[in-house]
């Protein structure tokens, strides 16, 4: 068949117009561009940004106004501009805590994340079982955080707690997280694994349950492997939810109290404190709002920089 | 009934989708058609209040509703895809649009009948979504449009999902029901079958531009442009190149009168459409093109048989009945001047056409 | 290449209350070009399914030549096939996913190469075999799944359902006669499932009409164009369809609309049958040399290359297939006249008998 590459310039003249108006050929294009404005919009808009600024603008604005002073008592302040910046980003607890933070949220990542997918990839994708399988999944996502803690707490307990008890006495490994570091640690890590793998797995369930089924049947007419069927159909599927599971863990990880506060409290030594702990009890244990406002804001600031960092990275691999 | 496009552009992600069209369309049926990414839809958009415009306006019985919501316009939209509301009834979903127009319970149940009896699904109003065939379904979407009166009806490419069979029924059905409507009825095709049996008042649409507008069977004739000749010739044309030299045209080999006056040495496009392309000789004054058969499609009414020129250019003939052929033999091609469109190499410009001025409106 | 048999093969959905296909006895012969034709849920996809494993048959069993493989999964039964839309290897390049069946199947690197870029070439995407798949347009990727169908040479069959639904109408021209070569030059059995008559008229060496999860009638494209064996067949293939309309057989005579349109041919009983006639053997003029049936034009739609004229004998609607240039007024009286060797009698929608002129009676 011949090439048909069509080209067609201006709007047609001459023929018979039958109901076009006349084309404005020629007139240069004066008009104002009148892209239509509802003002009316901003109207709608305003509800959101009232309650944004009390809820969230003003409290972050007092914390600014803290981190800036040097506060005795709430009639004796002093301002103290960059100080508690300084003094904070240098305090050798607060960086072992910061590293410390970082470590266990890195871990969380490369645990719960091939984790969640590897159970996405093995739930049913239809059938009678899919329901039975979601709620078996969804169960630790809905024990509330502090009963998290404590379940772990005595389940992990060398003397009472069945794991603990089981690893001590069938295993025969000396565990005790009151006492050992790396036992606490490892408590903690195990423990957010066991309550936030169900949250990658079901957004992974979603992200895999949208890919029609030709898609695997294509597979299985081309020969493909299982592994090959999982990394070149179901994995750049997943692209998607798996930025949105990654960010979501990393901030909830980075973040974490409840939980390591109720079992370990932060112990055993600094084992397990990690920044949150460590500004809780600045803020609200020694009352130094000074240095707990430049460290919250620090806080908030590496938050945000990394969440940005792995968005950028994971939507740019994904073009 | 009015509706006027007046200088509408649209610019989404750096590109142009449409460029300043210029439109004025009155009550009754006007056909859209355009190929794949023509601007149909967004042009449709614009229409219905979905798609805000970057300039110009959408002016309906003179008033202007560019910036009126979609909500707020007396427009119904008919998609490509059956949408209907899957837990409701036929009957309900015919009845959603006049229950939210607060029409009066007995008027509206006689309206329900009446659009369900035009569309032939009187009998199904009590049945699901899910309970009926594709066809059914875009009828029942259809209906839904239809139930209450409108100004603008938009219907973009609503057969296209539908088999070929339901559509070249409901093609008729729908050709009958909207010629008279006093809505102004925009309805978008890329199939010319579908533009050529509504008959209707057309406006051909490529790459964001109005190319024609005016009655199908003129354009089908007289094709002002190269695109708008593509856009309605389904099997596609042959394209041969030509060179204008001392008042005629050559072209590989063969060469007929220049149906105008040309500079020599121009370069043109020449156009013919398969069923226009024999290989018995029609008369003296026609062309020849030597080829080999590459293929013959026989389909009982007719037989298309694919060539390949002494340039390895392909042509395609449509031939009337069941002839049987050999592929690699060797045959000739004839073209009568008469059939070919002349077209102006850069801006495909239609130049001059031989053409015999067909009486169209006979 | 092989020859696929399907015997007794048949699907419910429902545990057997409904067959959505009827069990069927059918051979796919090597190295042909079949299409299957019907309208939407007349069990199209389903046996196509059944043929590449991808579903489970109720009853029957399908035989590769002499293997049979009623129980072997998809991957073990060496069938390629095309999807409705679009089903790529996103992330990959082009050439990636034409060589991924390949891959998978350990072929040596260097016919690999030589066999994509053979087909890369038939199908015109030489210079697209480095851009990754999902940056490409629609109907270019689905070239694309079209290409890893064919890039195997010792497949079974080539399945292909409605692969050119996303195509613009004047590419599907192109790709259409292009497969048609390829098939030629490589000999694949293929399987085209279709709604679209001309599709399957234009692309088959064998045309299956399926309706109902049955096959109707199956043929050479003009075979069933000329001599339908069904109503269903009449109205499916050719557009538009055949016309079908109400007449009575008496004294051996076929009346349709109190007029005696010719003797009737084969072993009829006297009364009610359907005549069918297709529009392009309805030829419209004055009373001829031929009794014609007197008809009244109701309209005239102008498709560009021909007209079809829309008549009314008596309550029934008819239509004829004319030249471009013919001239027919709305509202006059015309006479229909039937070619007799393409006017066929139906019984329960089967085909029972033709009709031959009437002797030169009623002529003038």
């Amino acid at each position: 068949m011949t090439e048909q590459s069509v080209t067609v310039a201006g709007s047609p003249v001459g023929g018979e117009i039958v109901t076009a108006a006349a084309p404005q050929d020629g007139t240069p294009d004066t008009r104002a561009s009148v892209k239509p404005k509802n003002n009316r919009a901003w109207f709608l808009v305003l509800p959101v940004v009232v309650s944004v600024a009390f809820t969230a603008v003003i409290p972050l604005m007092t914390v600014v106004n803290f981190s800036v002073q040097d506060i005795f008592s709430p009639d004796d302040r002093i301002f103290v501009g960059l100080e508690w910046f300084r003094s904070v980003s240098r305090d050798p607890e607060i960086r072992a805590a910061f590293v410390r933070t970082l470590l266990f949220s890195a871990q969380v990542l490369l645990l719960e994340i091939p984790l969640g997918v590897a159970l996405a990839v093995a739930m049913p994708r239809r059938g009678i079982w899919v329901s039975a399988a979601l709620v078996i999944v969804a169960l630790p996502l809905l024990i509330p955080w502090n009963v998290v803690g404590t379940i772990w707490q005595i389940f992990a307990r060398a003397d009472i707690g069945l794991g603990g008890w089981t690893i001590n006495n069938v295993l025969g490994i000396d565990f005790n997280y009151t006492l050992d570091s790396t036992d606490a640690w490892i408590t903690v890590l195990i423990m957010d694994v066991w309550h936030w793998t169900p949250l990658v797995a079901l957004l992974a369930y979603a992200g895999l349950r949208s890919i029609p089924d030709p898609y695997f049947q294509a597979a299985q007419i081309d020969g493909a492997s299982a592994w090959a069927t999982f990394r070149h159909i179901q994995l750049p599927r997943l692209r998607g939810v798996l930025t949105i599971a990654i960010l979501l863990r990393f901030m909830d990880s980075f973040m974490i109290y409840t939980e390591p506060f109720v079992v370990t409290g932060g112990g055993p030594g600094n084992a397990t404190s990690f920044l949150s702990i460590l500004l809780s009890k600045i803020a609200v244990g020694q009352f130094d709002l000074g240095p707990a406002g430049a460290f919250s804001l620090l806080y908030f600031l590496v938050v945000q920089i990394v969440s940005y960092v792995f968005f950028t990275v994971l939507t740019r691999a994904g073009r | 009934m009015a509706l006027v496009l007046d200088g509408v552009r649209v610019r989404q992600r750096g590109e142009t989708w449409l460029h300043d069209i210029h439109l004025e369309l009155s009550s009754g049926m006007t056909t859209l058609v355009g190929p794949m990414a023509a601007g149909k839809t967004t042009l449709m958009r614009v229409v219905g209040g979905l798609l805000p415009p970057d300039a110009g306006r959408v002016v309906v019985n003179g008033k202007d509703v560019t910036a009126i919501s979609v909500r707020k316009r007396s427009v119904a939209f008919v998609y490509q895809q059956f949408i209907n509301y899957p837990s409701l009834s036929v009957y309900e979903n015919i009845a959603s649009p006049l229950r939210m127009a607060r029409f009066p319970k007995k008027d509206m149940d006689r309206r329900v009948h009446e659009v369900a009896e035009i569309m032939g699904i009187g009998d199904l109003l009590d049945r699901r979504p899910a309970e009926l065939s594709g066809g059914q379904q875009q009828r029942t979407a259809i209906a839904r449009a239809l139930a209450r009166p409108v100004d603008v009806l938009l219907l973009d490419e609503p057969l296209a999902n539908l088999d070929f069979k339901l559509r070249e029924q409901l093609r008729g059905d729908l050709k009958d029901m909207f010629r008279d409507s006093p809505s102004v009825v925009l309805y978008s095709t890329a199939d010319p079958a579908e533009a050529l049996t509504f008959a209707s008042p057309t406006v051909v649409l490529g790459e964001g531009r109005v190319l024609d507008v005016g009655e199908v069977a003129d354009m089908y004739a007289q094709p002002p442009t190269l695109a708008v000749a593509a856009t309605l010739s389904d099997p596609p044309l042959n394209l041969l190149p030509g060179v204008v030299r001392e008042g005629r045209i050559e072209c590989l080999g063969s060469s007929f009168p220049s149906p105008g006056a040309h500079a020599s040495g121009r370069n043109v496009v020449l156009a013919v459409r398969p069923h226009q392309v024999t290989i018995e000789r029609s008369g003296s004054d026609v062309l020849e093109f030597p080829a080999e058969i590459r293929l013959a499609e026989v389909t009982g009414s007719e037989t298309f048989l694919h060539l390949m020129l002494a340039d390895g250019r392909h042509l395609v003939a449509q031939l009337a009945g069941t002839q049987l052929f050999t592929p690699g033999e060797r045959t000739v091609a004839y073209v009568d001047p008469a059939h070919i469109f002349v077209f102006d190499d850069a801006g495909g410009r239609l130049l001059a056409t031989s053409a015999a001025e067909v009486d169209l409106h006979g | 290449m092989a020859d696929i048999r399907l015997e007794g093969v048949g699907h419910s959905y429902d545990g057997g209350r409904t067959w959505a296909l009827q069990p069927m006895t059918w051979t796919w012969r090597s190295s042909r070009a079949y299409a299957l034709l019907g309208p939407s849920g007349c069990g199209k996809t389903t046996l196509l399914n059944i043929i590449s494993g991808l579903l489970s048959p109720t009853v029957g069993r399908i035989w590769f030549d002499d293997r049979e493989v009623t129980a072997v999964p998809t991957a073990g039964r060496n069938i390629a096939q095309v999807f409705q839309f679009p089903v790529l290897y996103e992330e990959m390049s082009v050439y990636d996913n034409l060589a991924f069946p390949l891959r998978n199947r350990k072929y040596p690197k260097a016919e690999i190469d030589q066999r994509v870029r053979r087909v890369s070439q038939l199908l015109g995407l030489d210079d697209h075999l480095r851009r990754r798949s999902r940056r490409l347009d629609p109907g270019r990727q689905q070239i694309v799944s079209l290409g890893r169908g064919l890039v195997r040479s010792e497949v079974a069959a080539v399945l292909l359902d409605e692969p050119l639904t996303v195509v613009d109408p004047a590419l599907k021209w192109t790709l259409r006669s292009k497969l048609k070569e390829i098939h030629r030059d490589t000999g694949h059995t293929l399987i085209y499932v279709t709604h679209d008559q001309t599709e399957a008229l234009t692309f088959a060496d064998e045309v299956v009409v399926l309706n109902e999860g049955a096959i109707v009638q199956a043929g050479e494209p003009a075979e069933l164009f000329l001599s339908p064996a069904h109503e269903f067949v009449g109205h499916f293939i050719g557009s538009p369809g055949m016309n079908v309309v109400p007449a009575e057989i008496a004294d051996g005579v076929v009346r349709v609309a109190e007029t005696d349109v010719g003797r009737a041919v084969g072993e009829l009983e006297p009364g009610p049958v359907h005549i069918g006639v297709r529009p392009e053997f309805a030829r419209l003029g004055g009373e001829g040399t031929s009794p014609g049936l007197p008809v009244r034009v109701t309209s005239v739609d102008r498709m560009g290359a021909y007209n079809l004229v829309h008549v009314q004998a008596g309550d029934h609607p008819m239509i004829a297939k004319t030249e471009a240039e013919a001239r027919f007024a709305p509202d006059t009286v015309e006479f229909l006249h039937l070619a007799p060797d393409r006017t066929f009698l139906f019984r329960d929608s089967v085909r029972c008998g033709s009709i031959a002129p009437l002797d030169g009676k009623g002529a003038p």
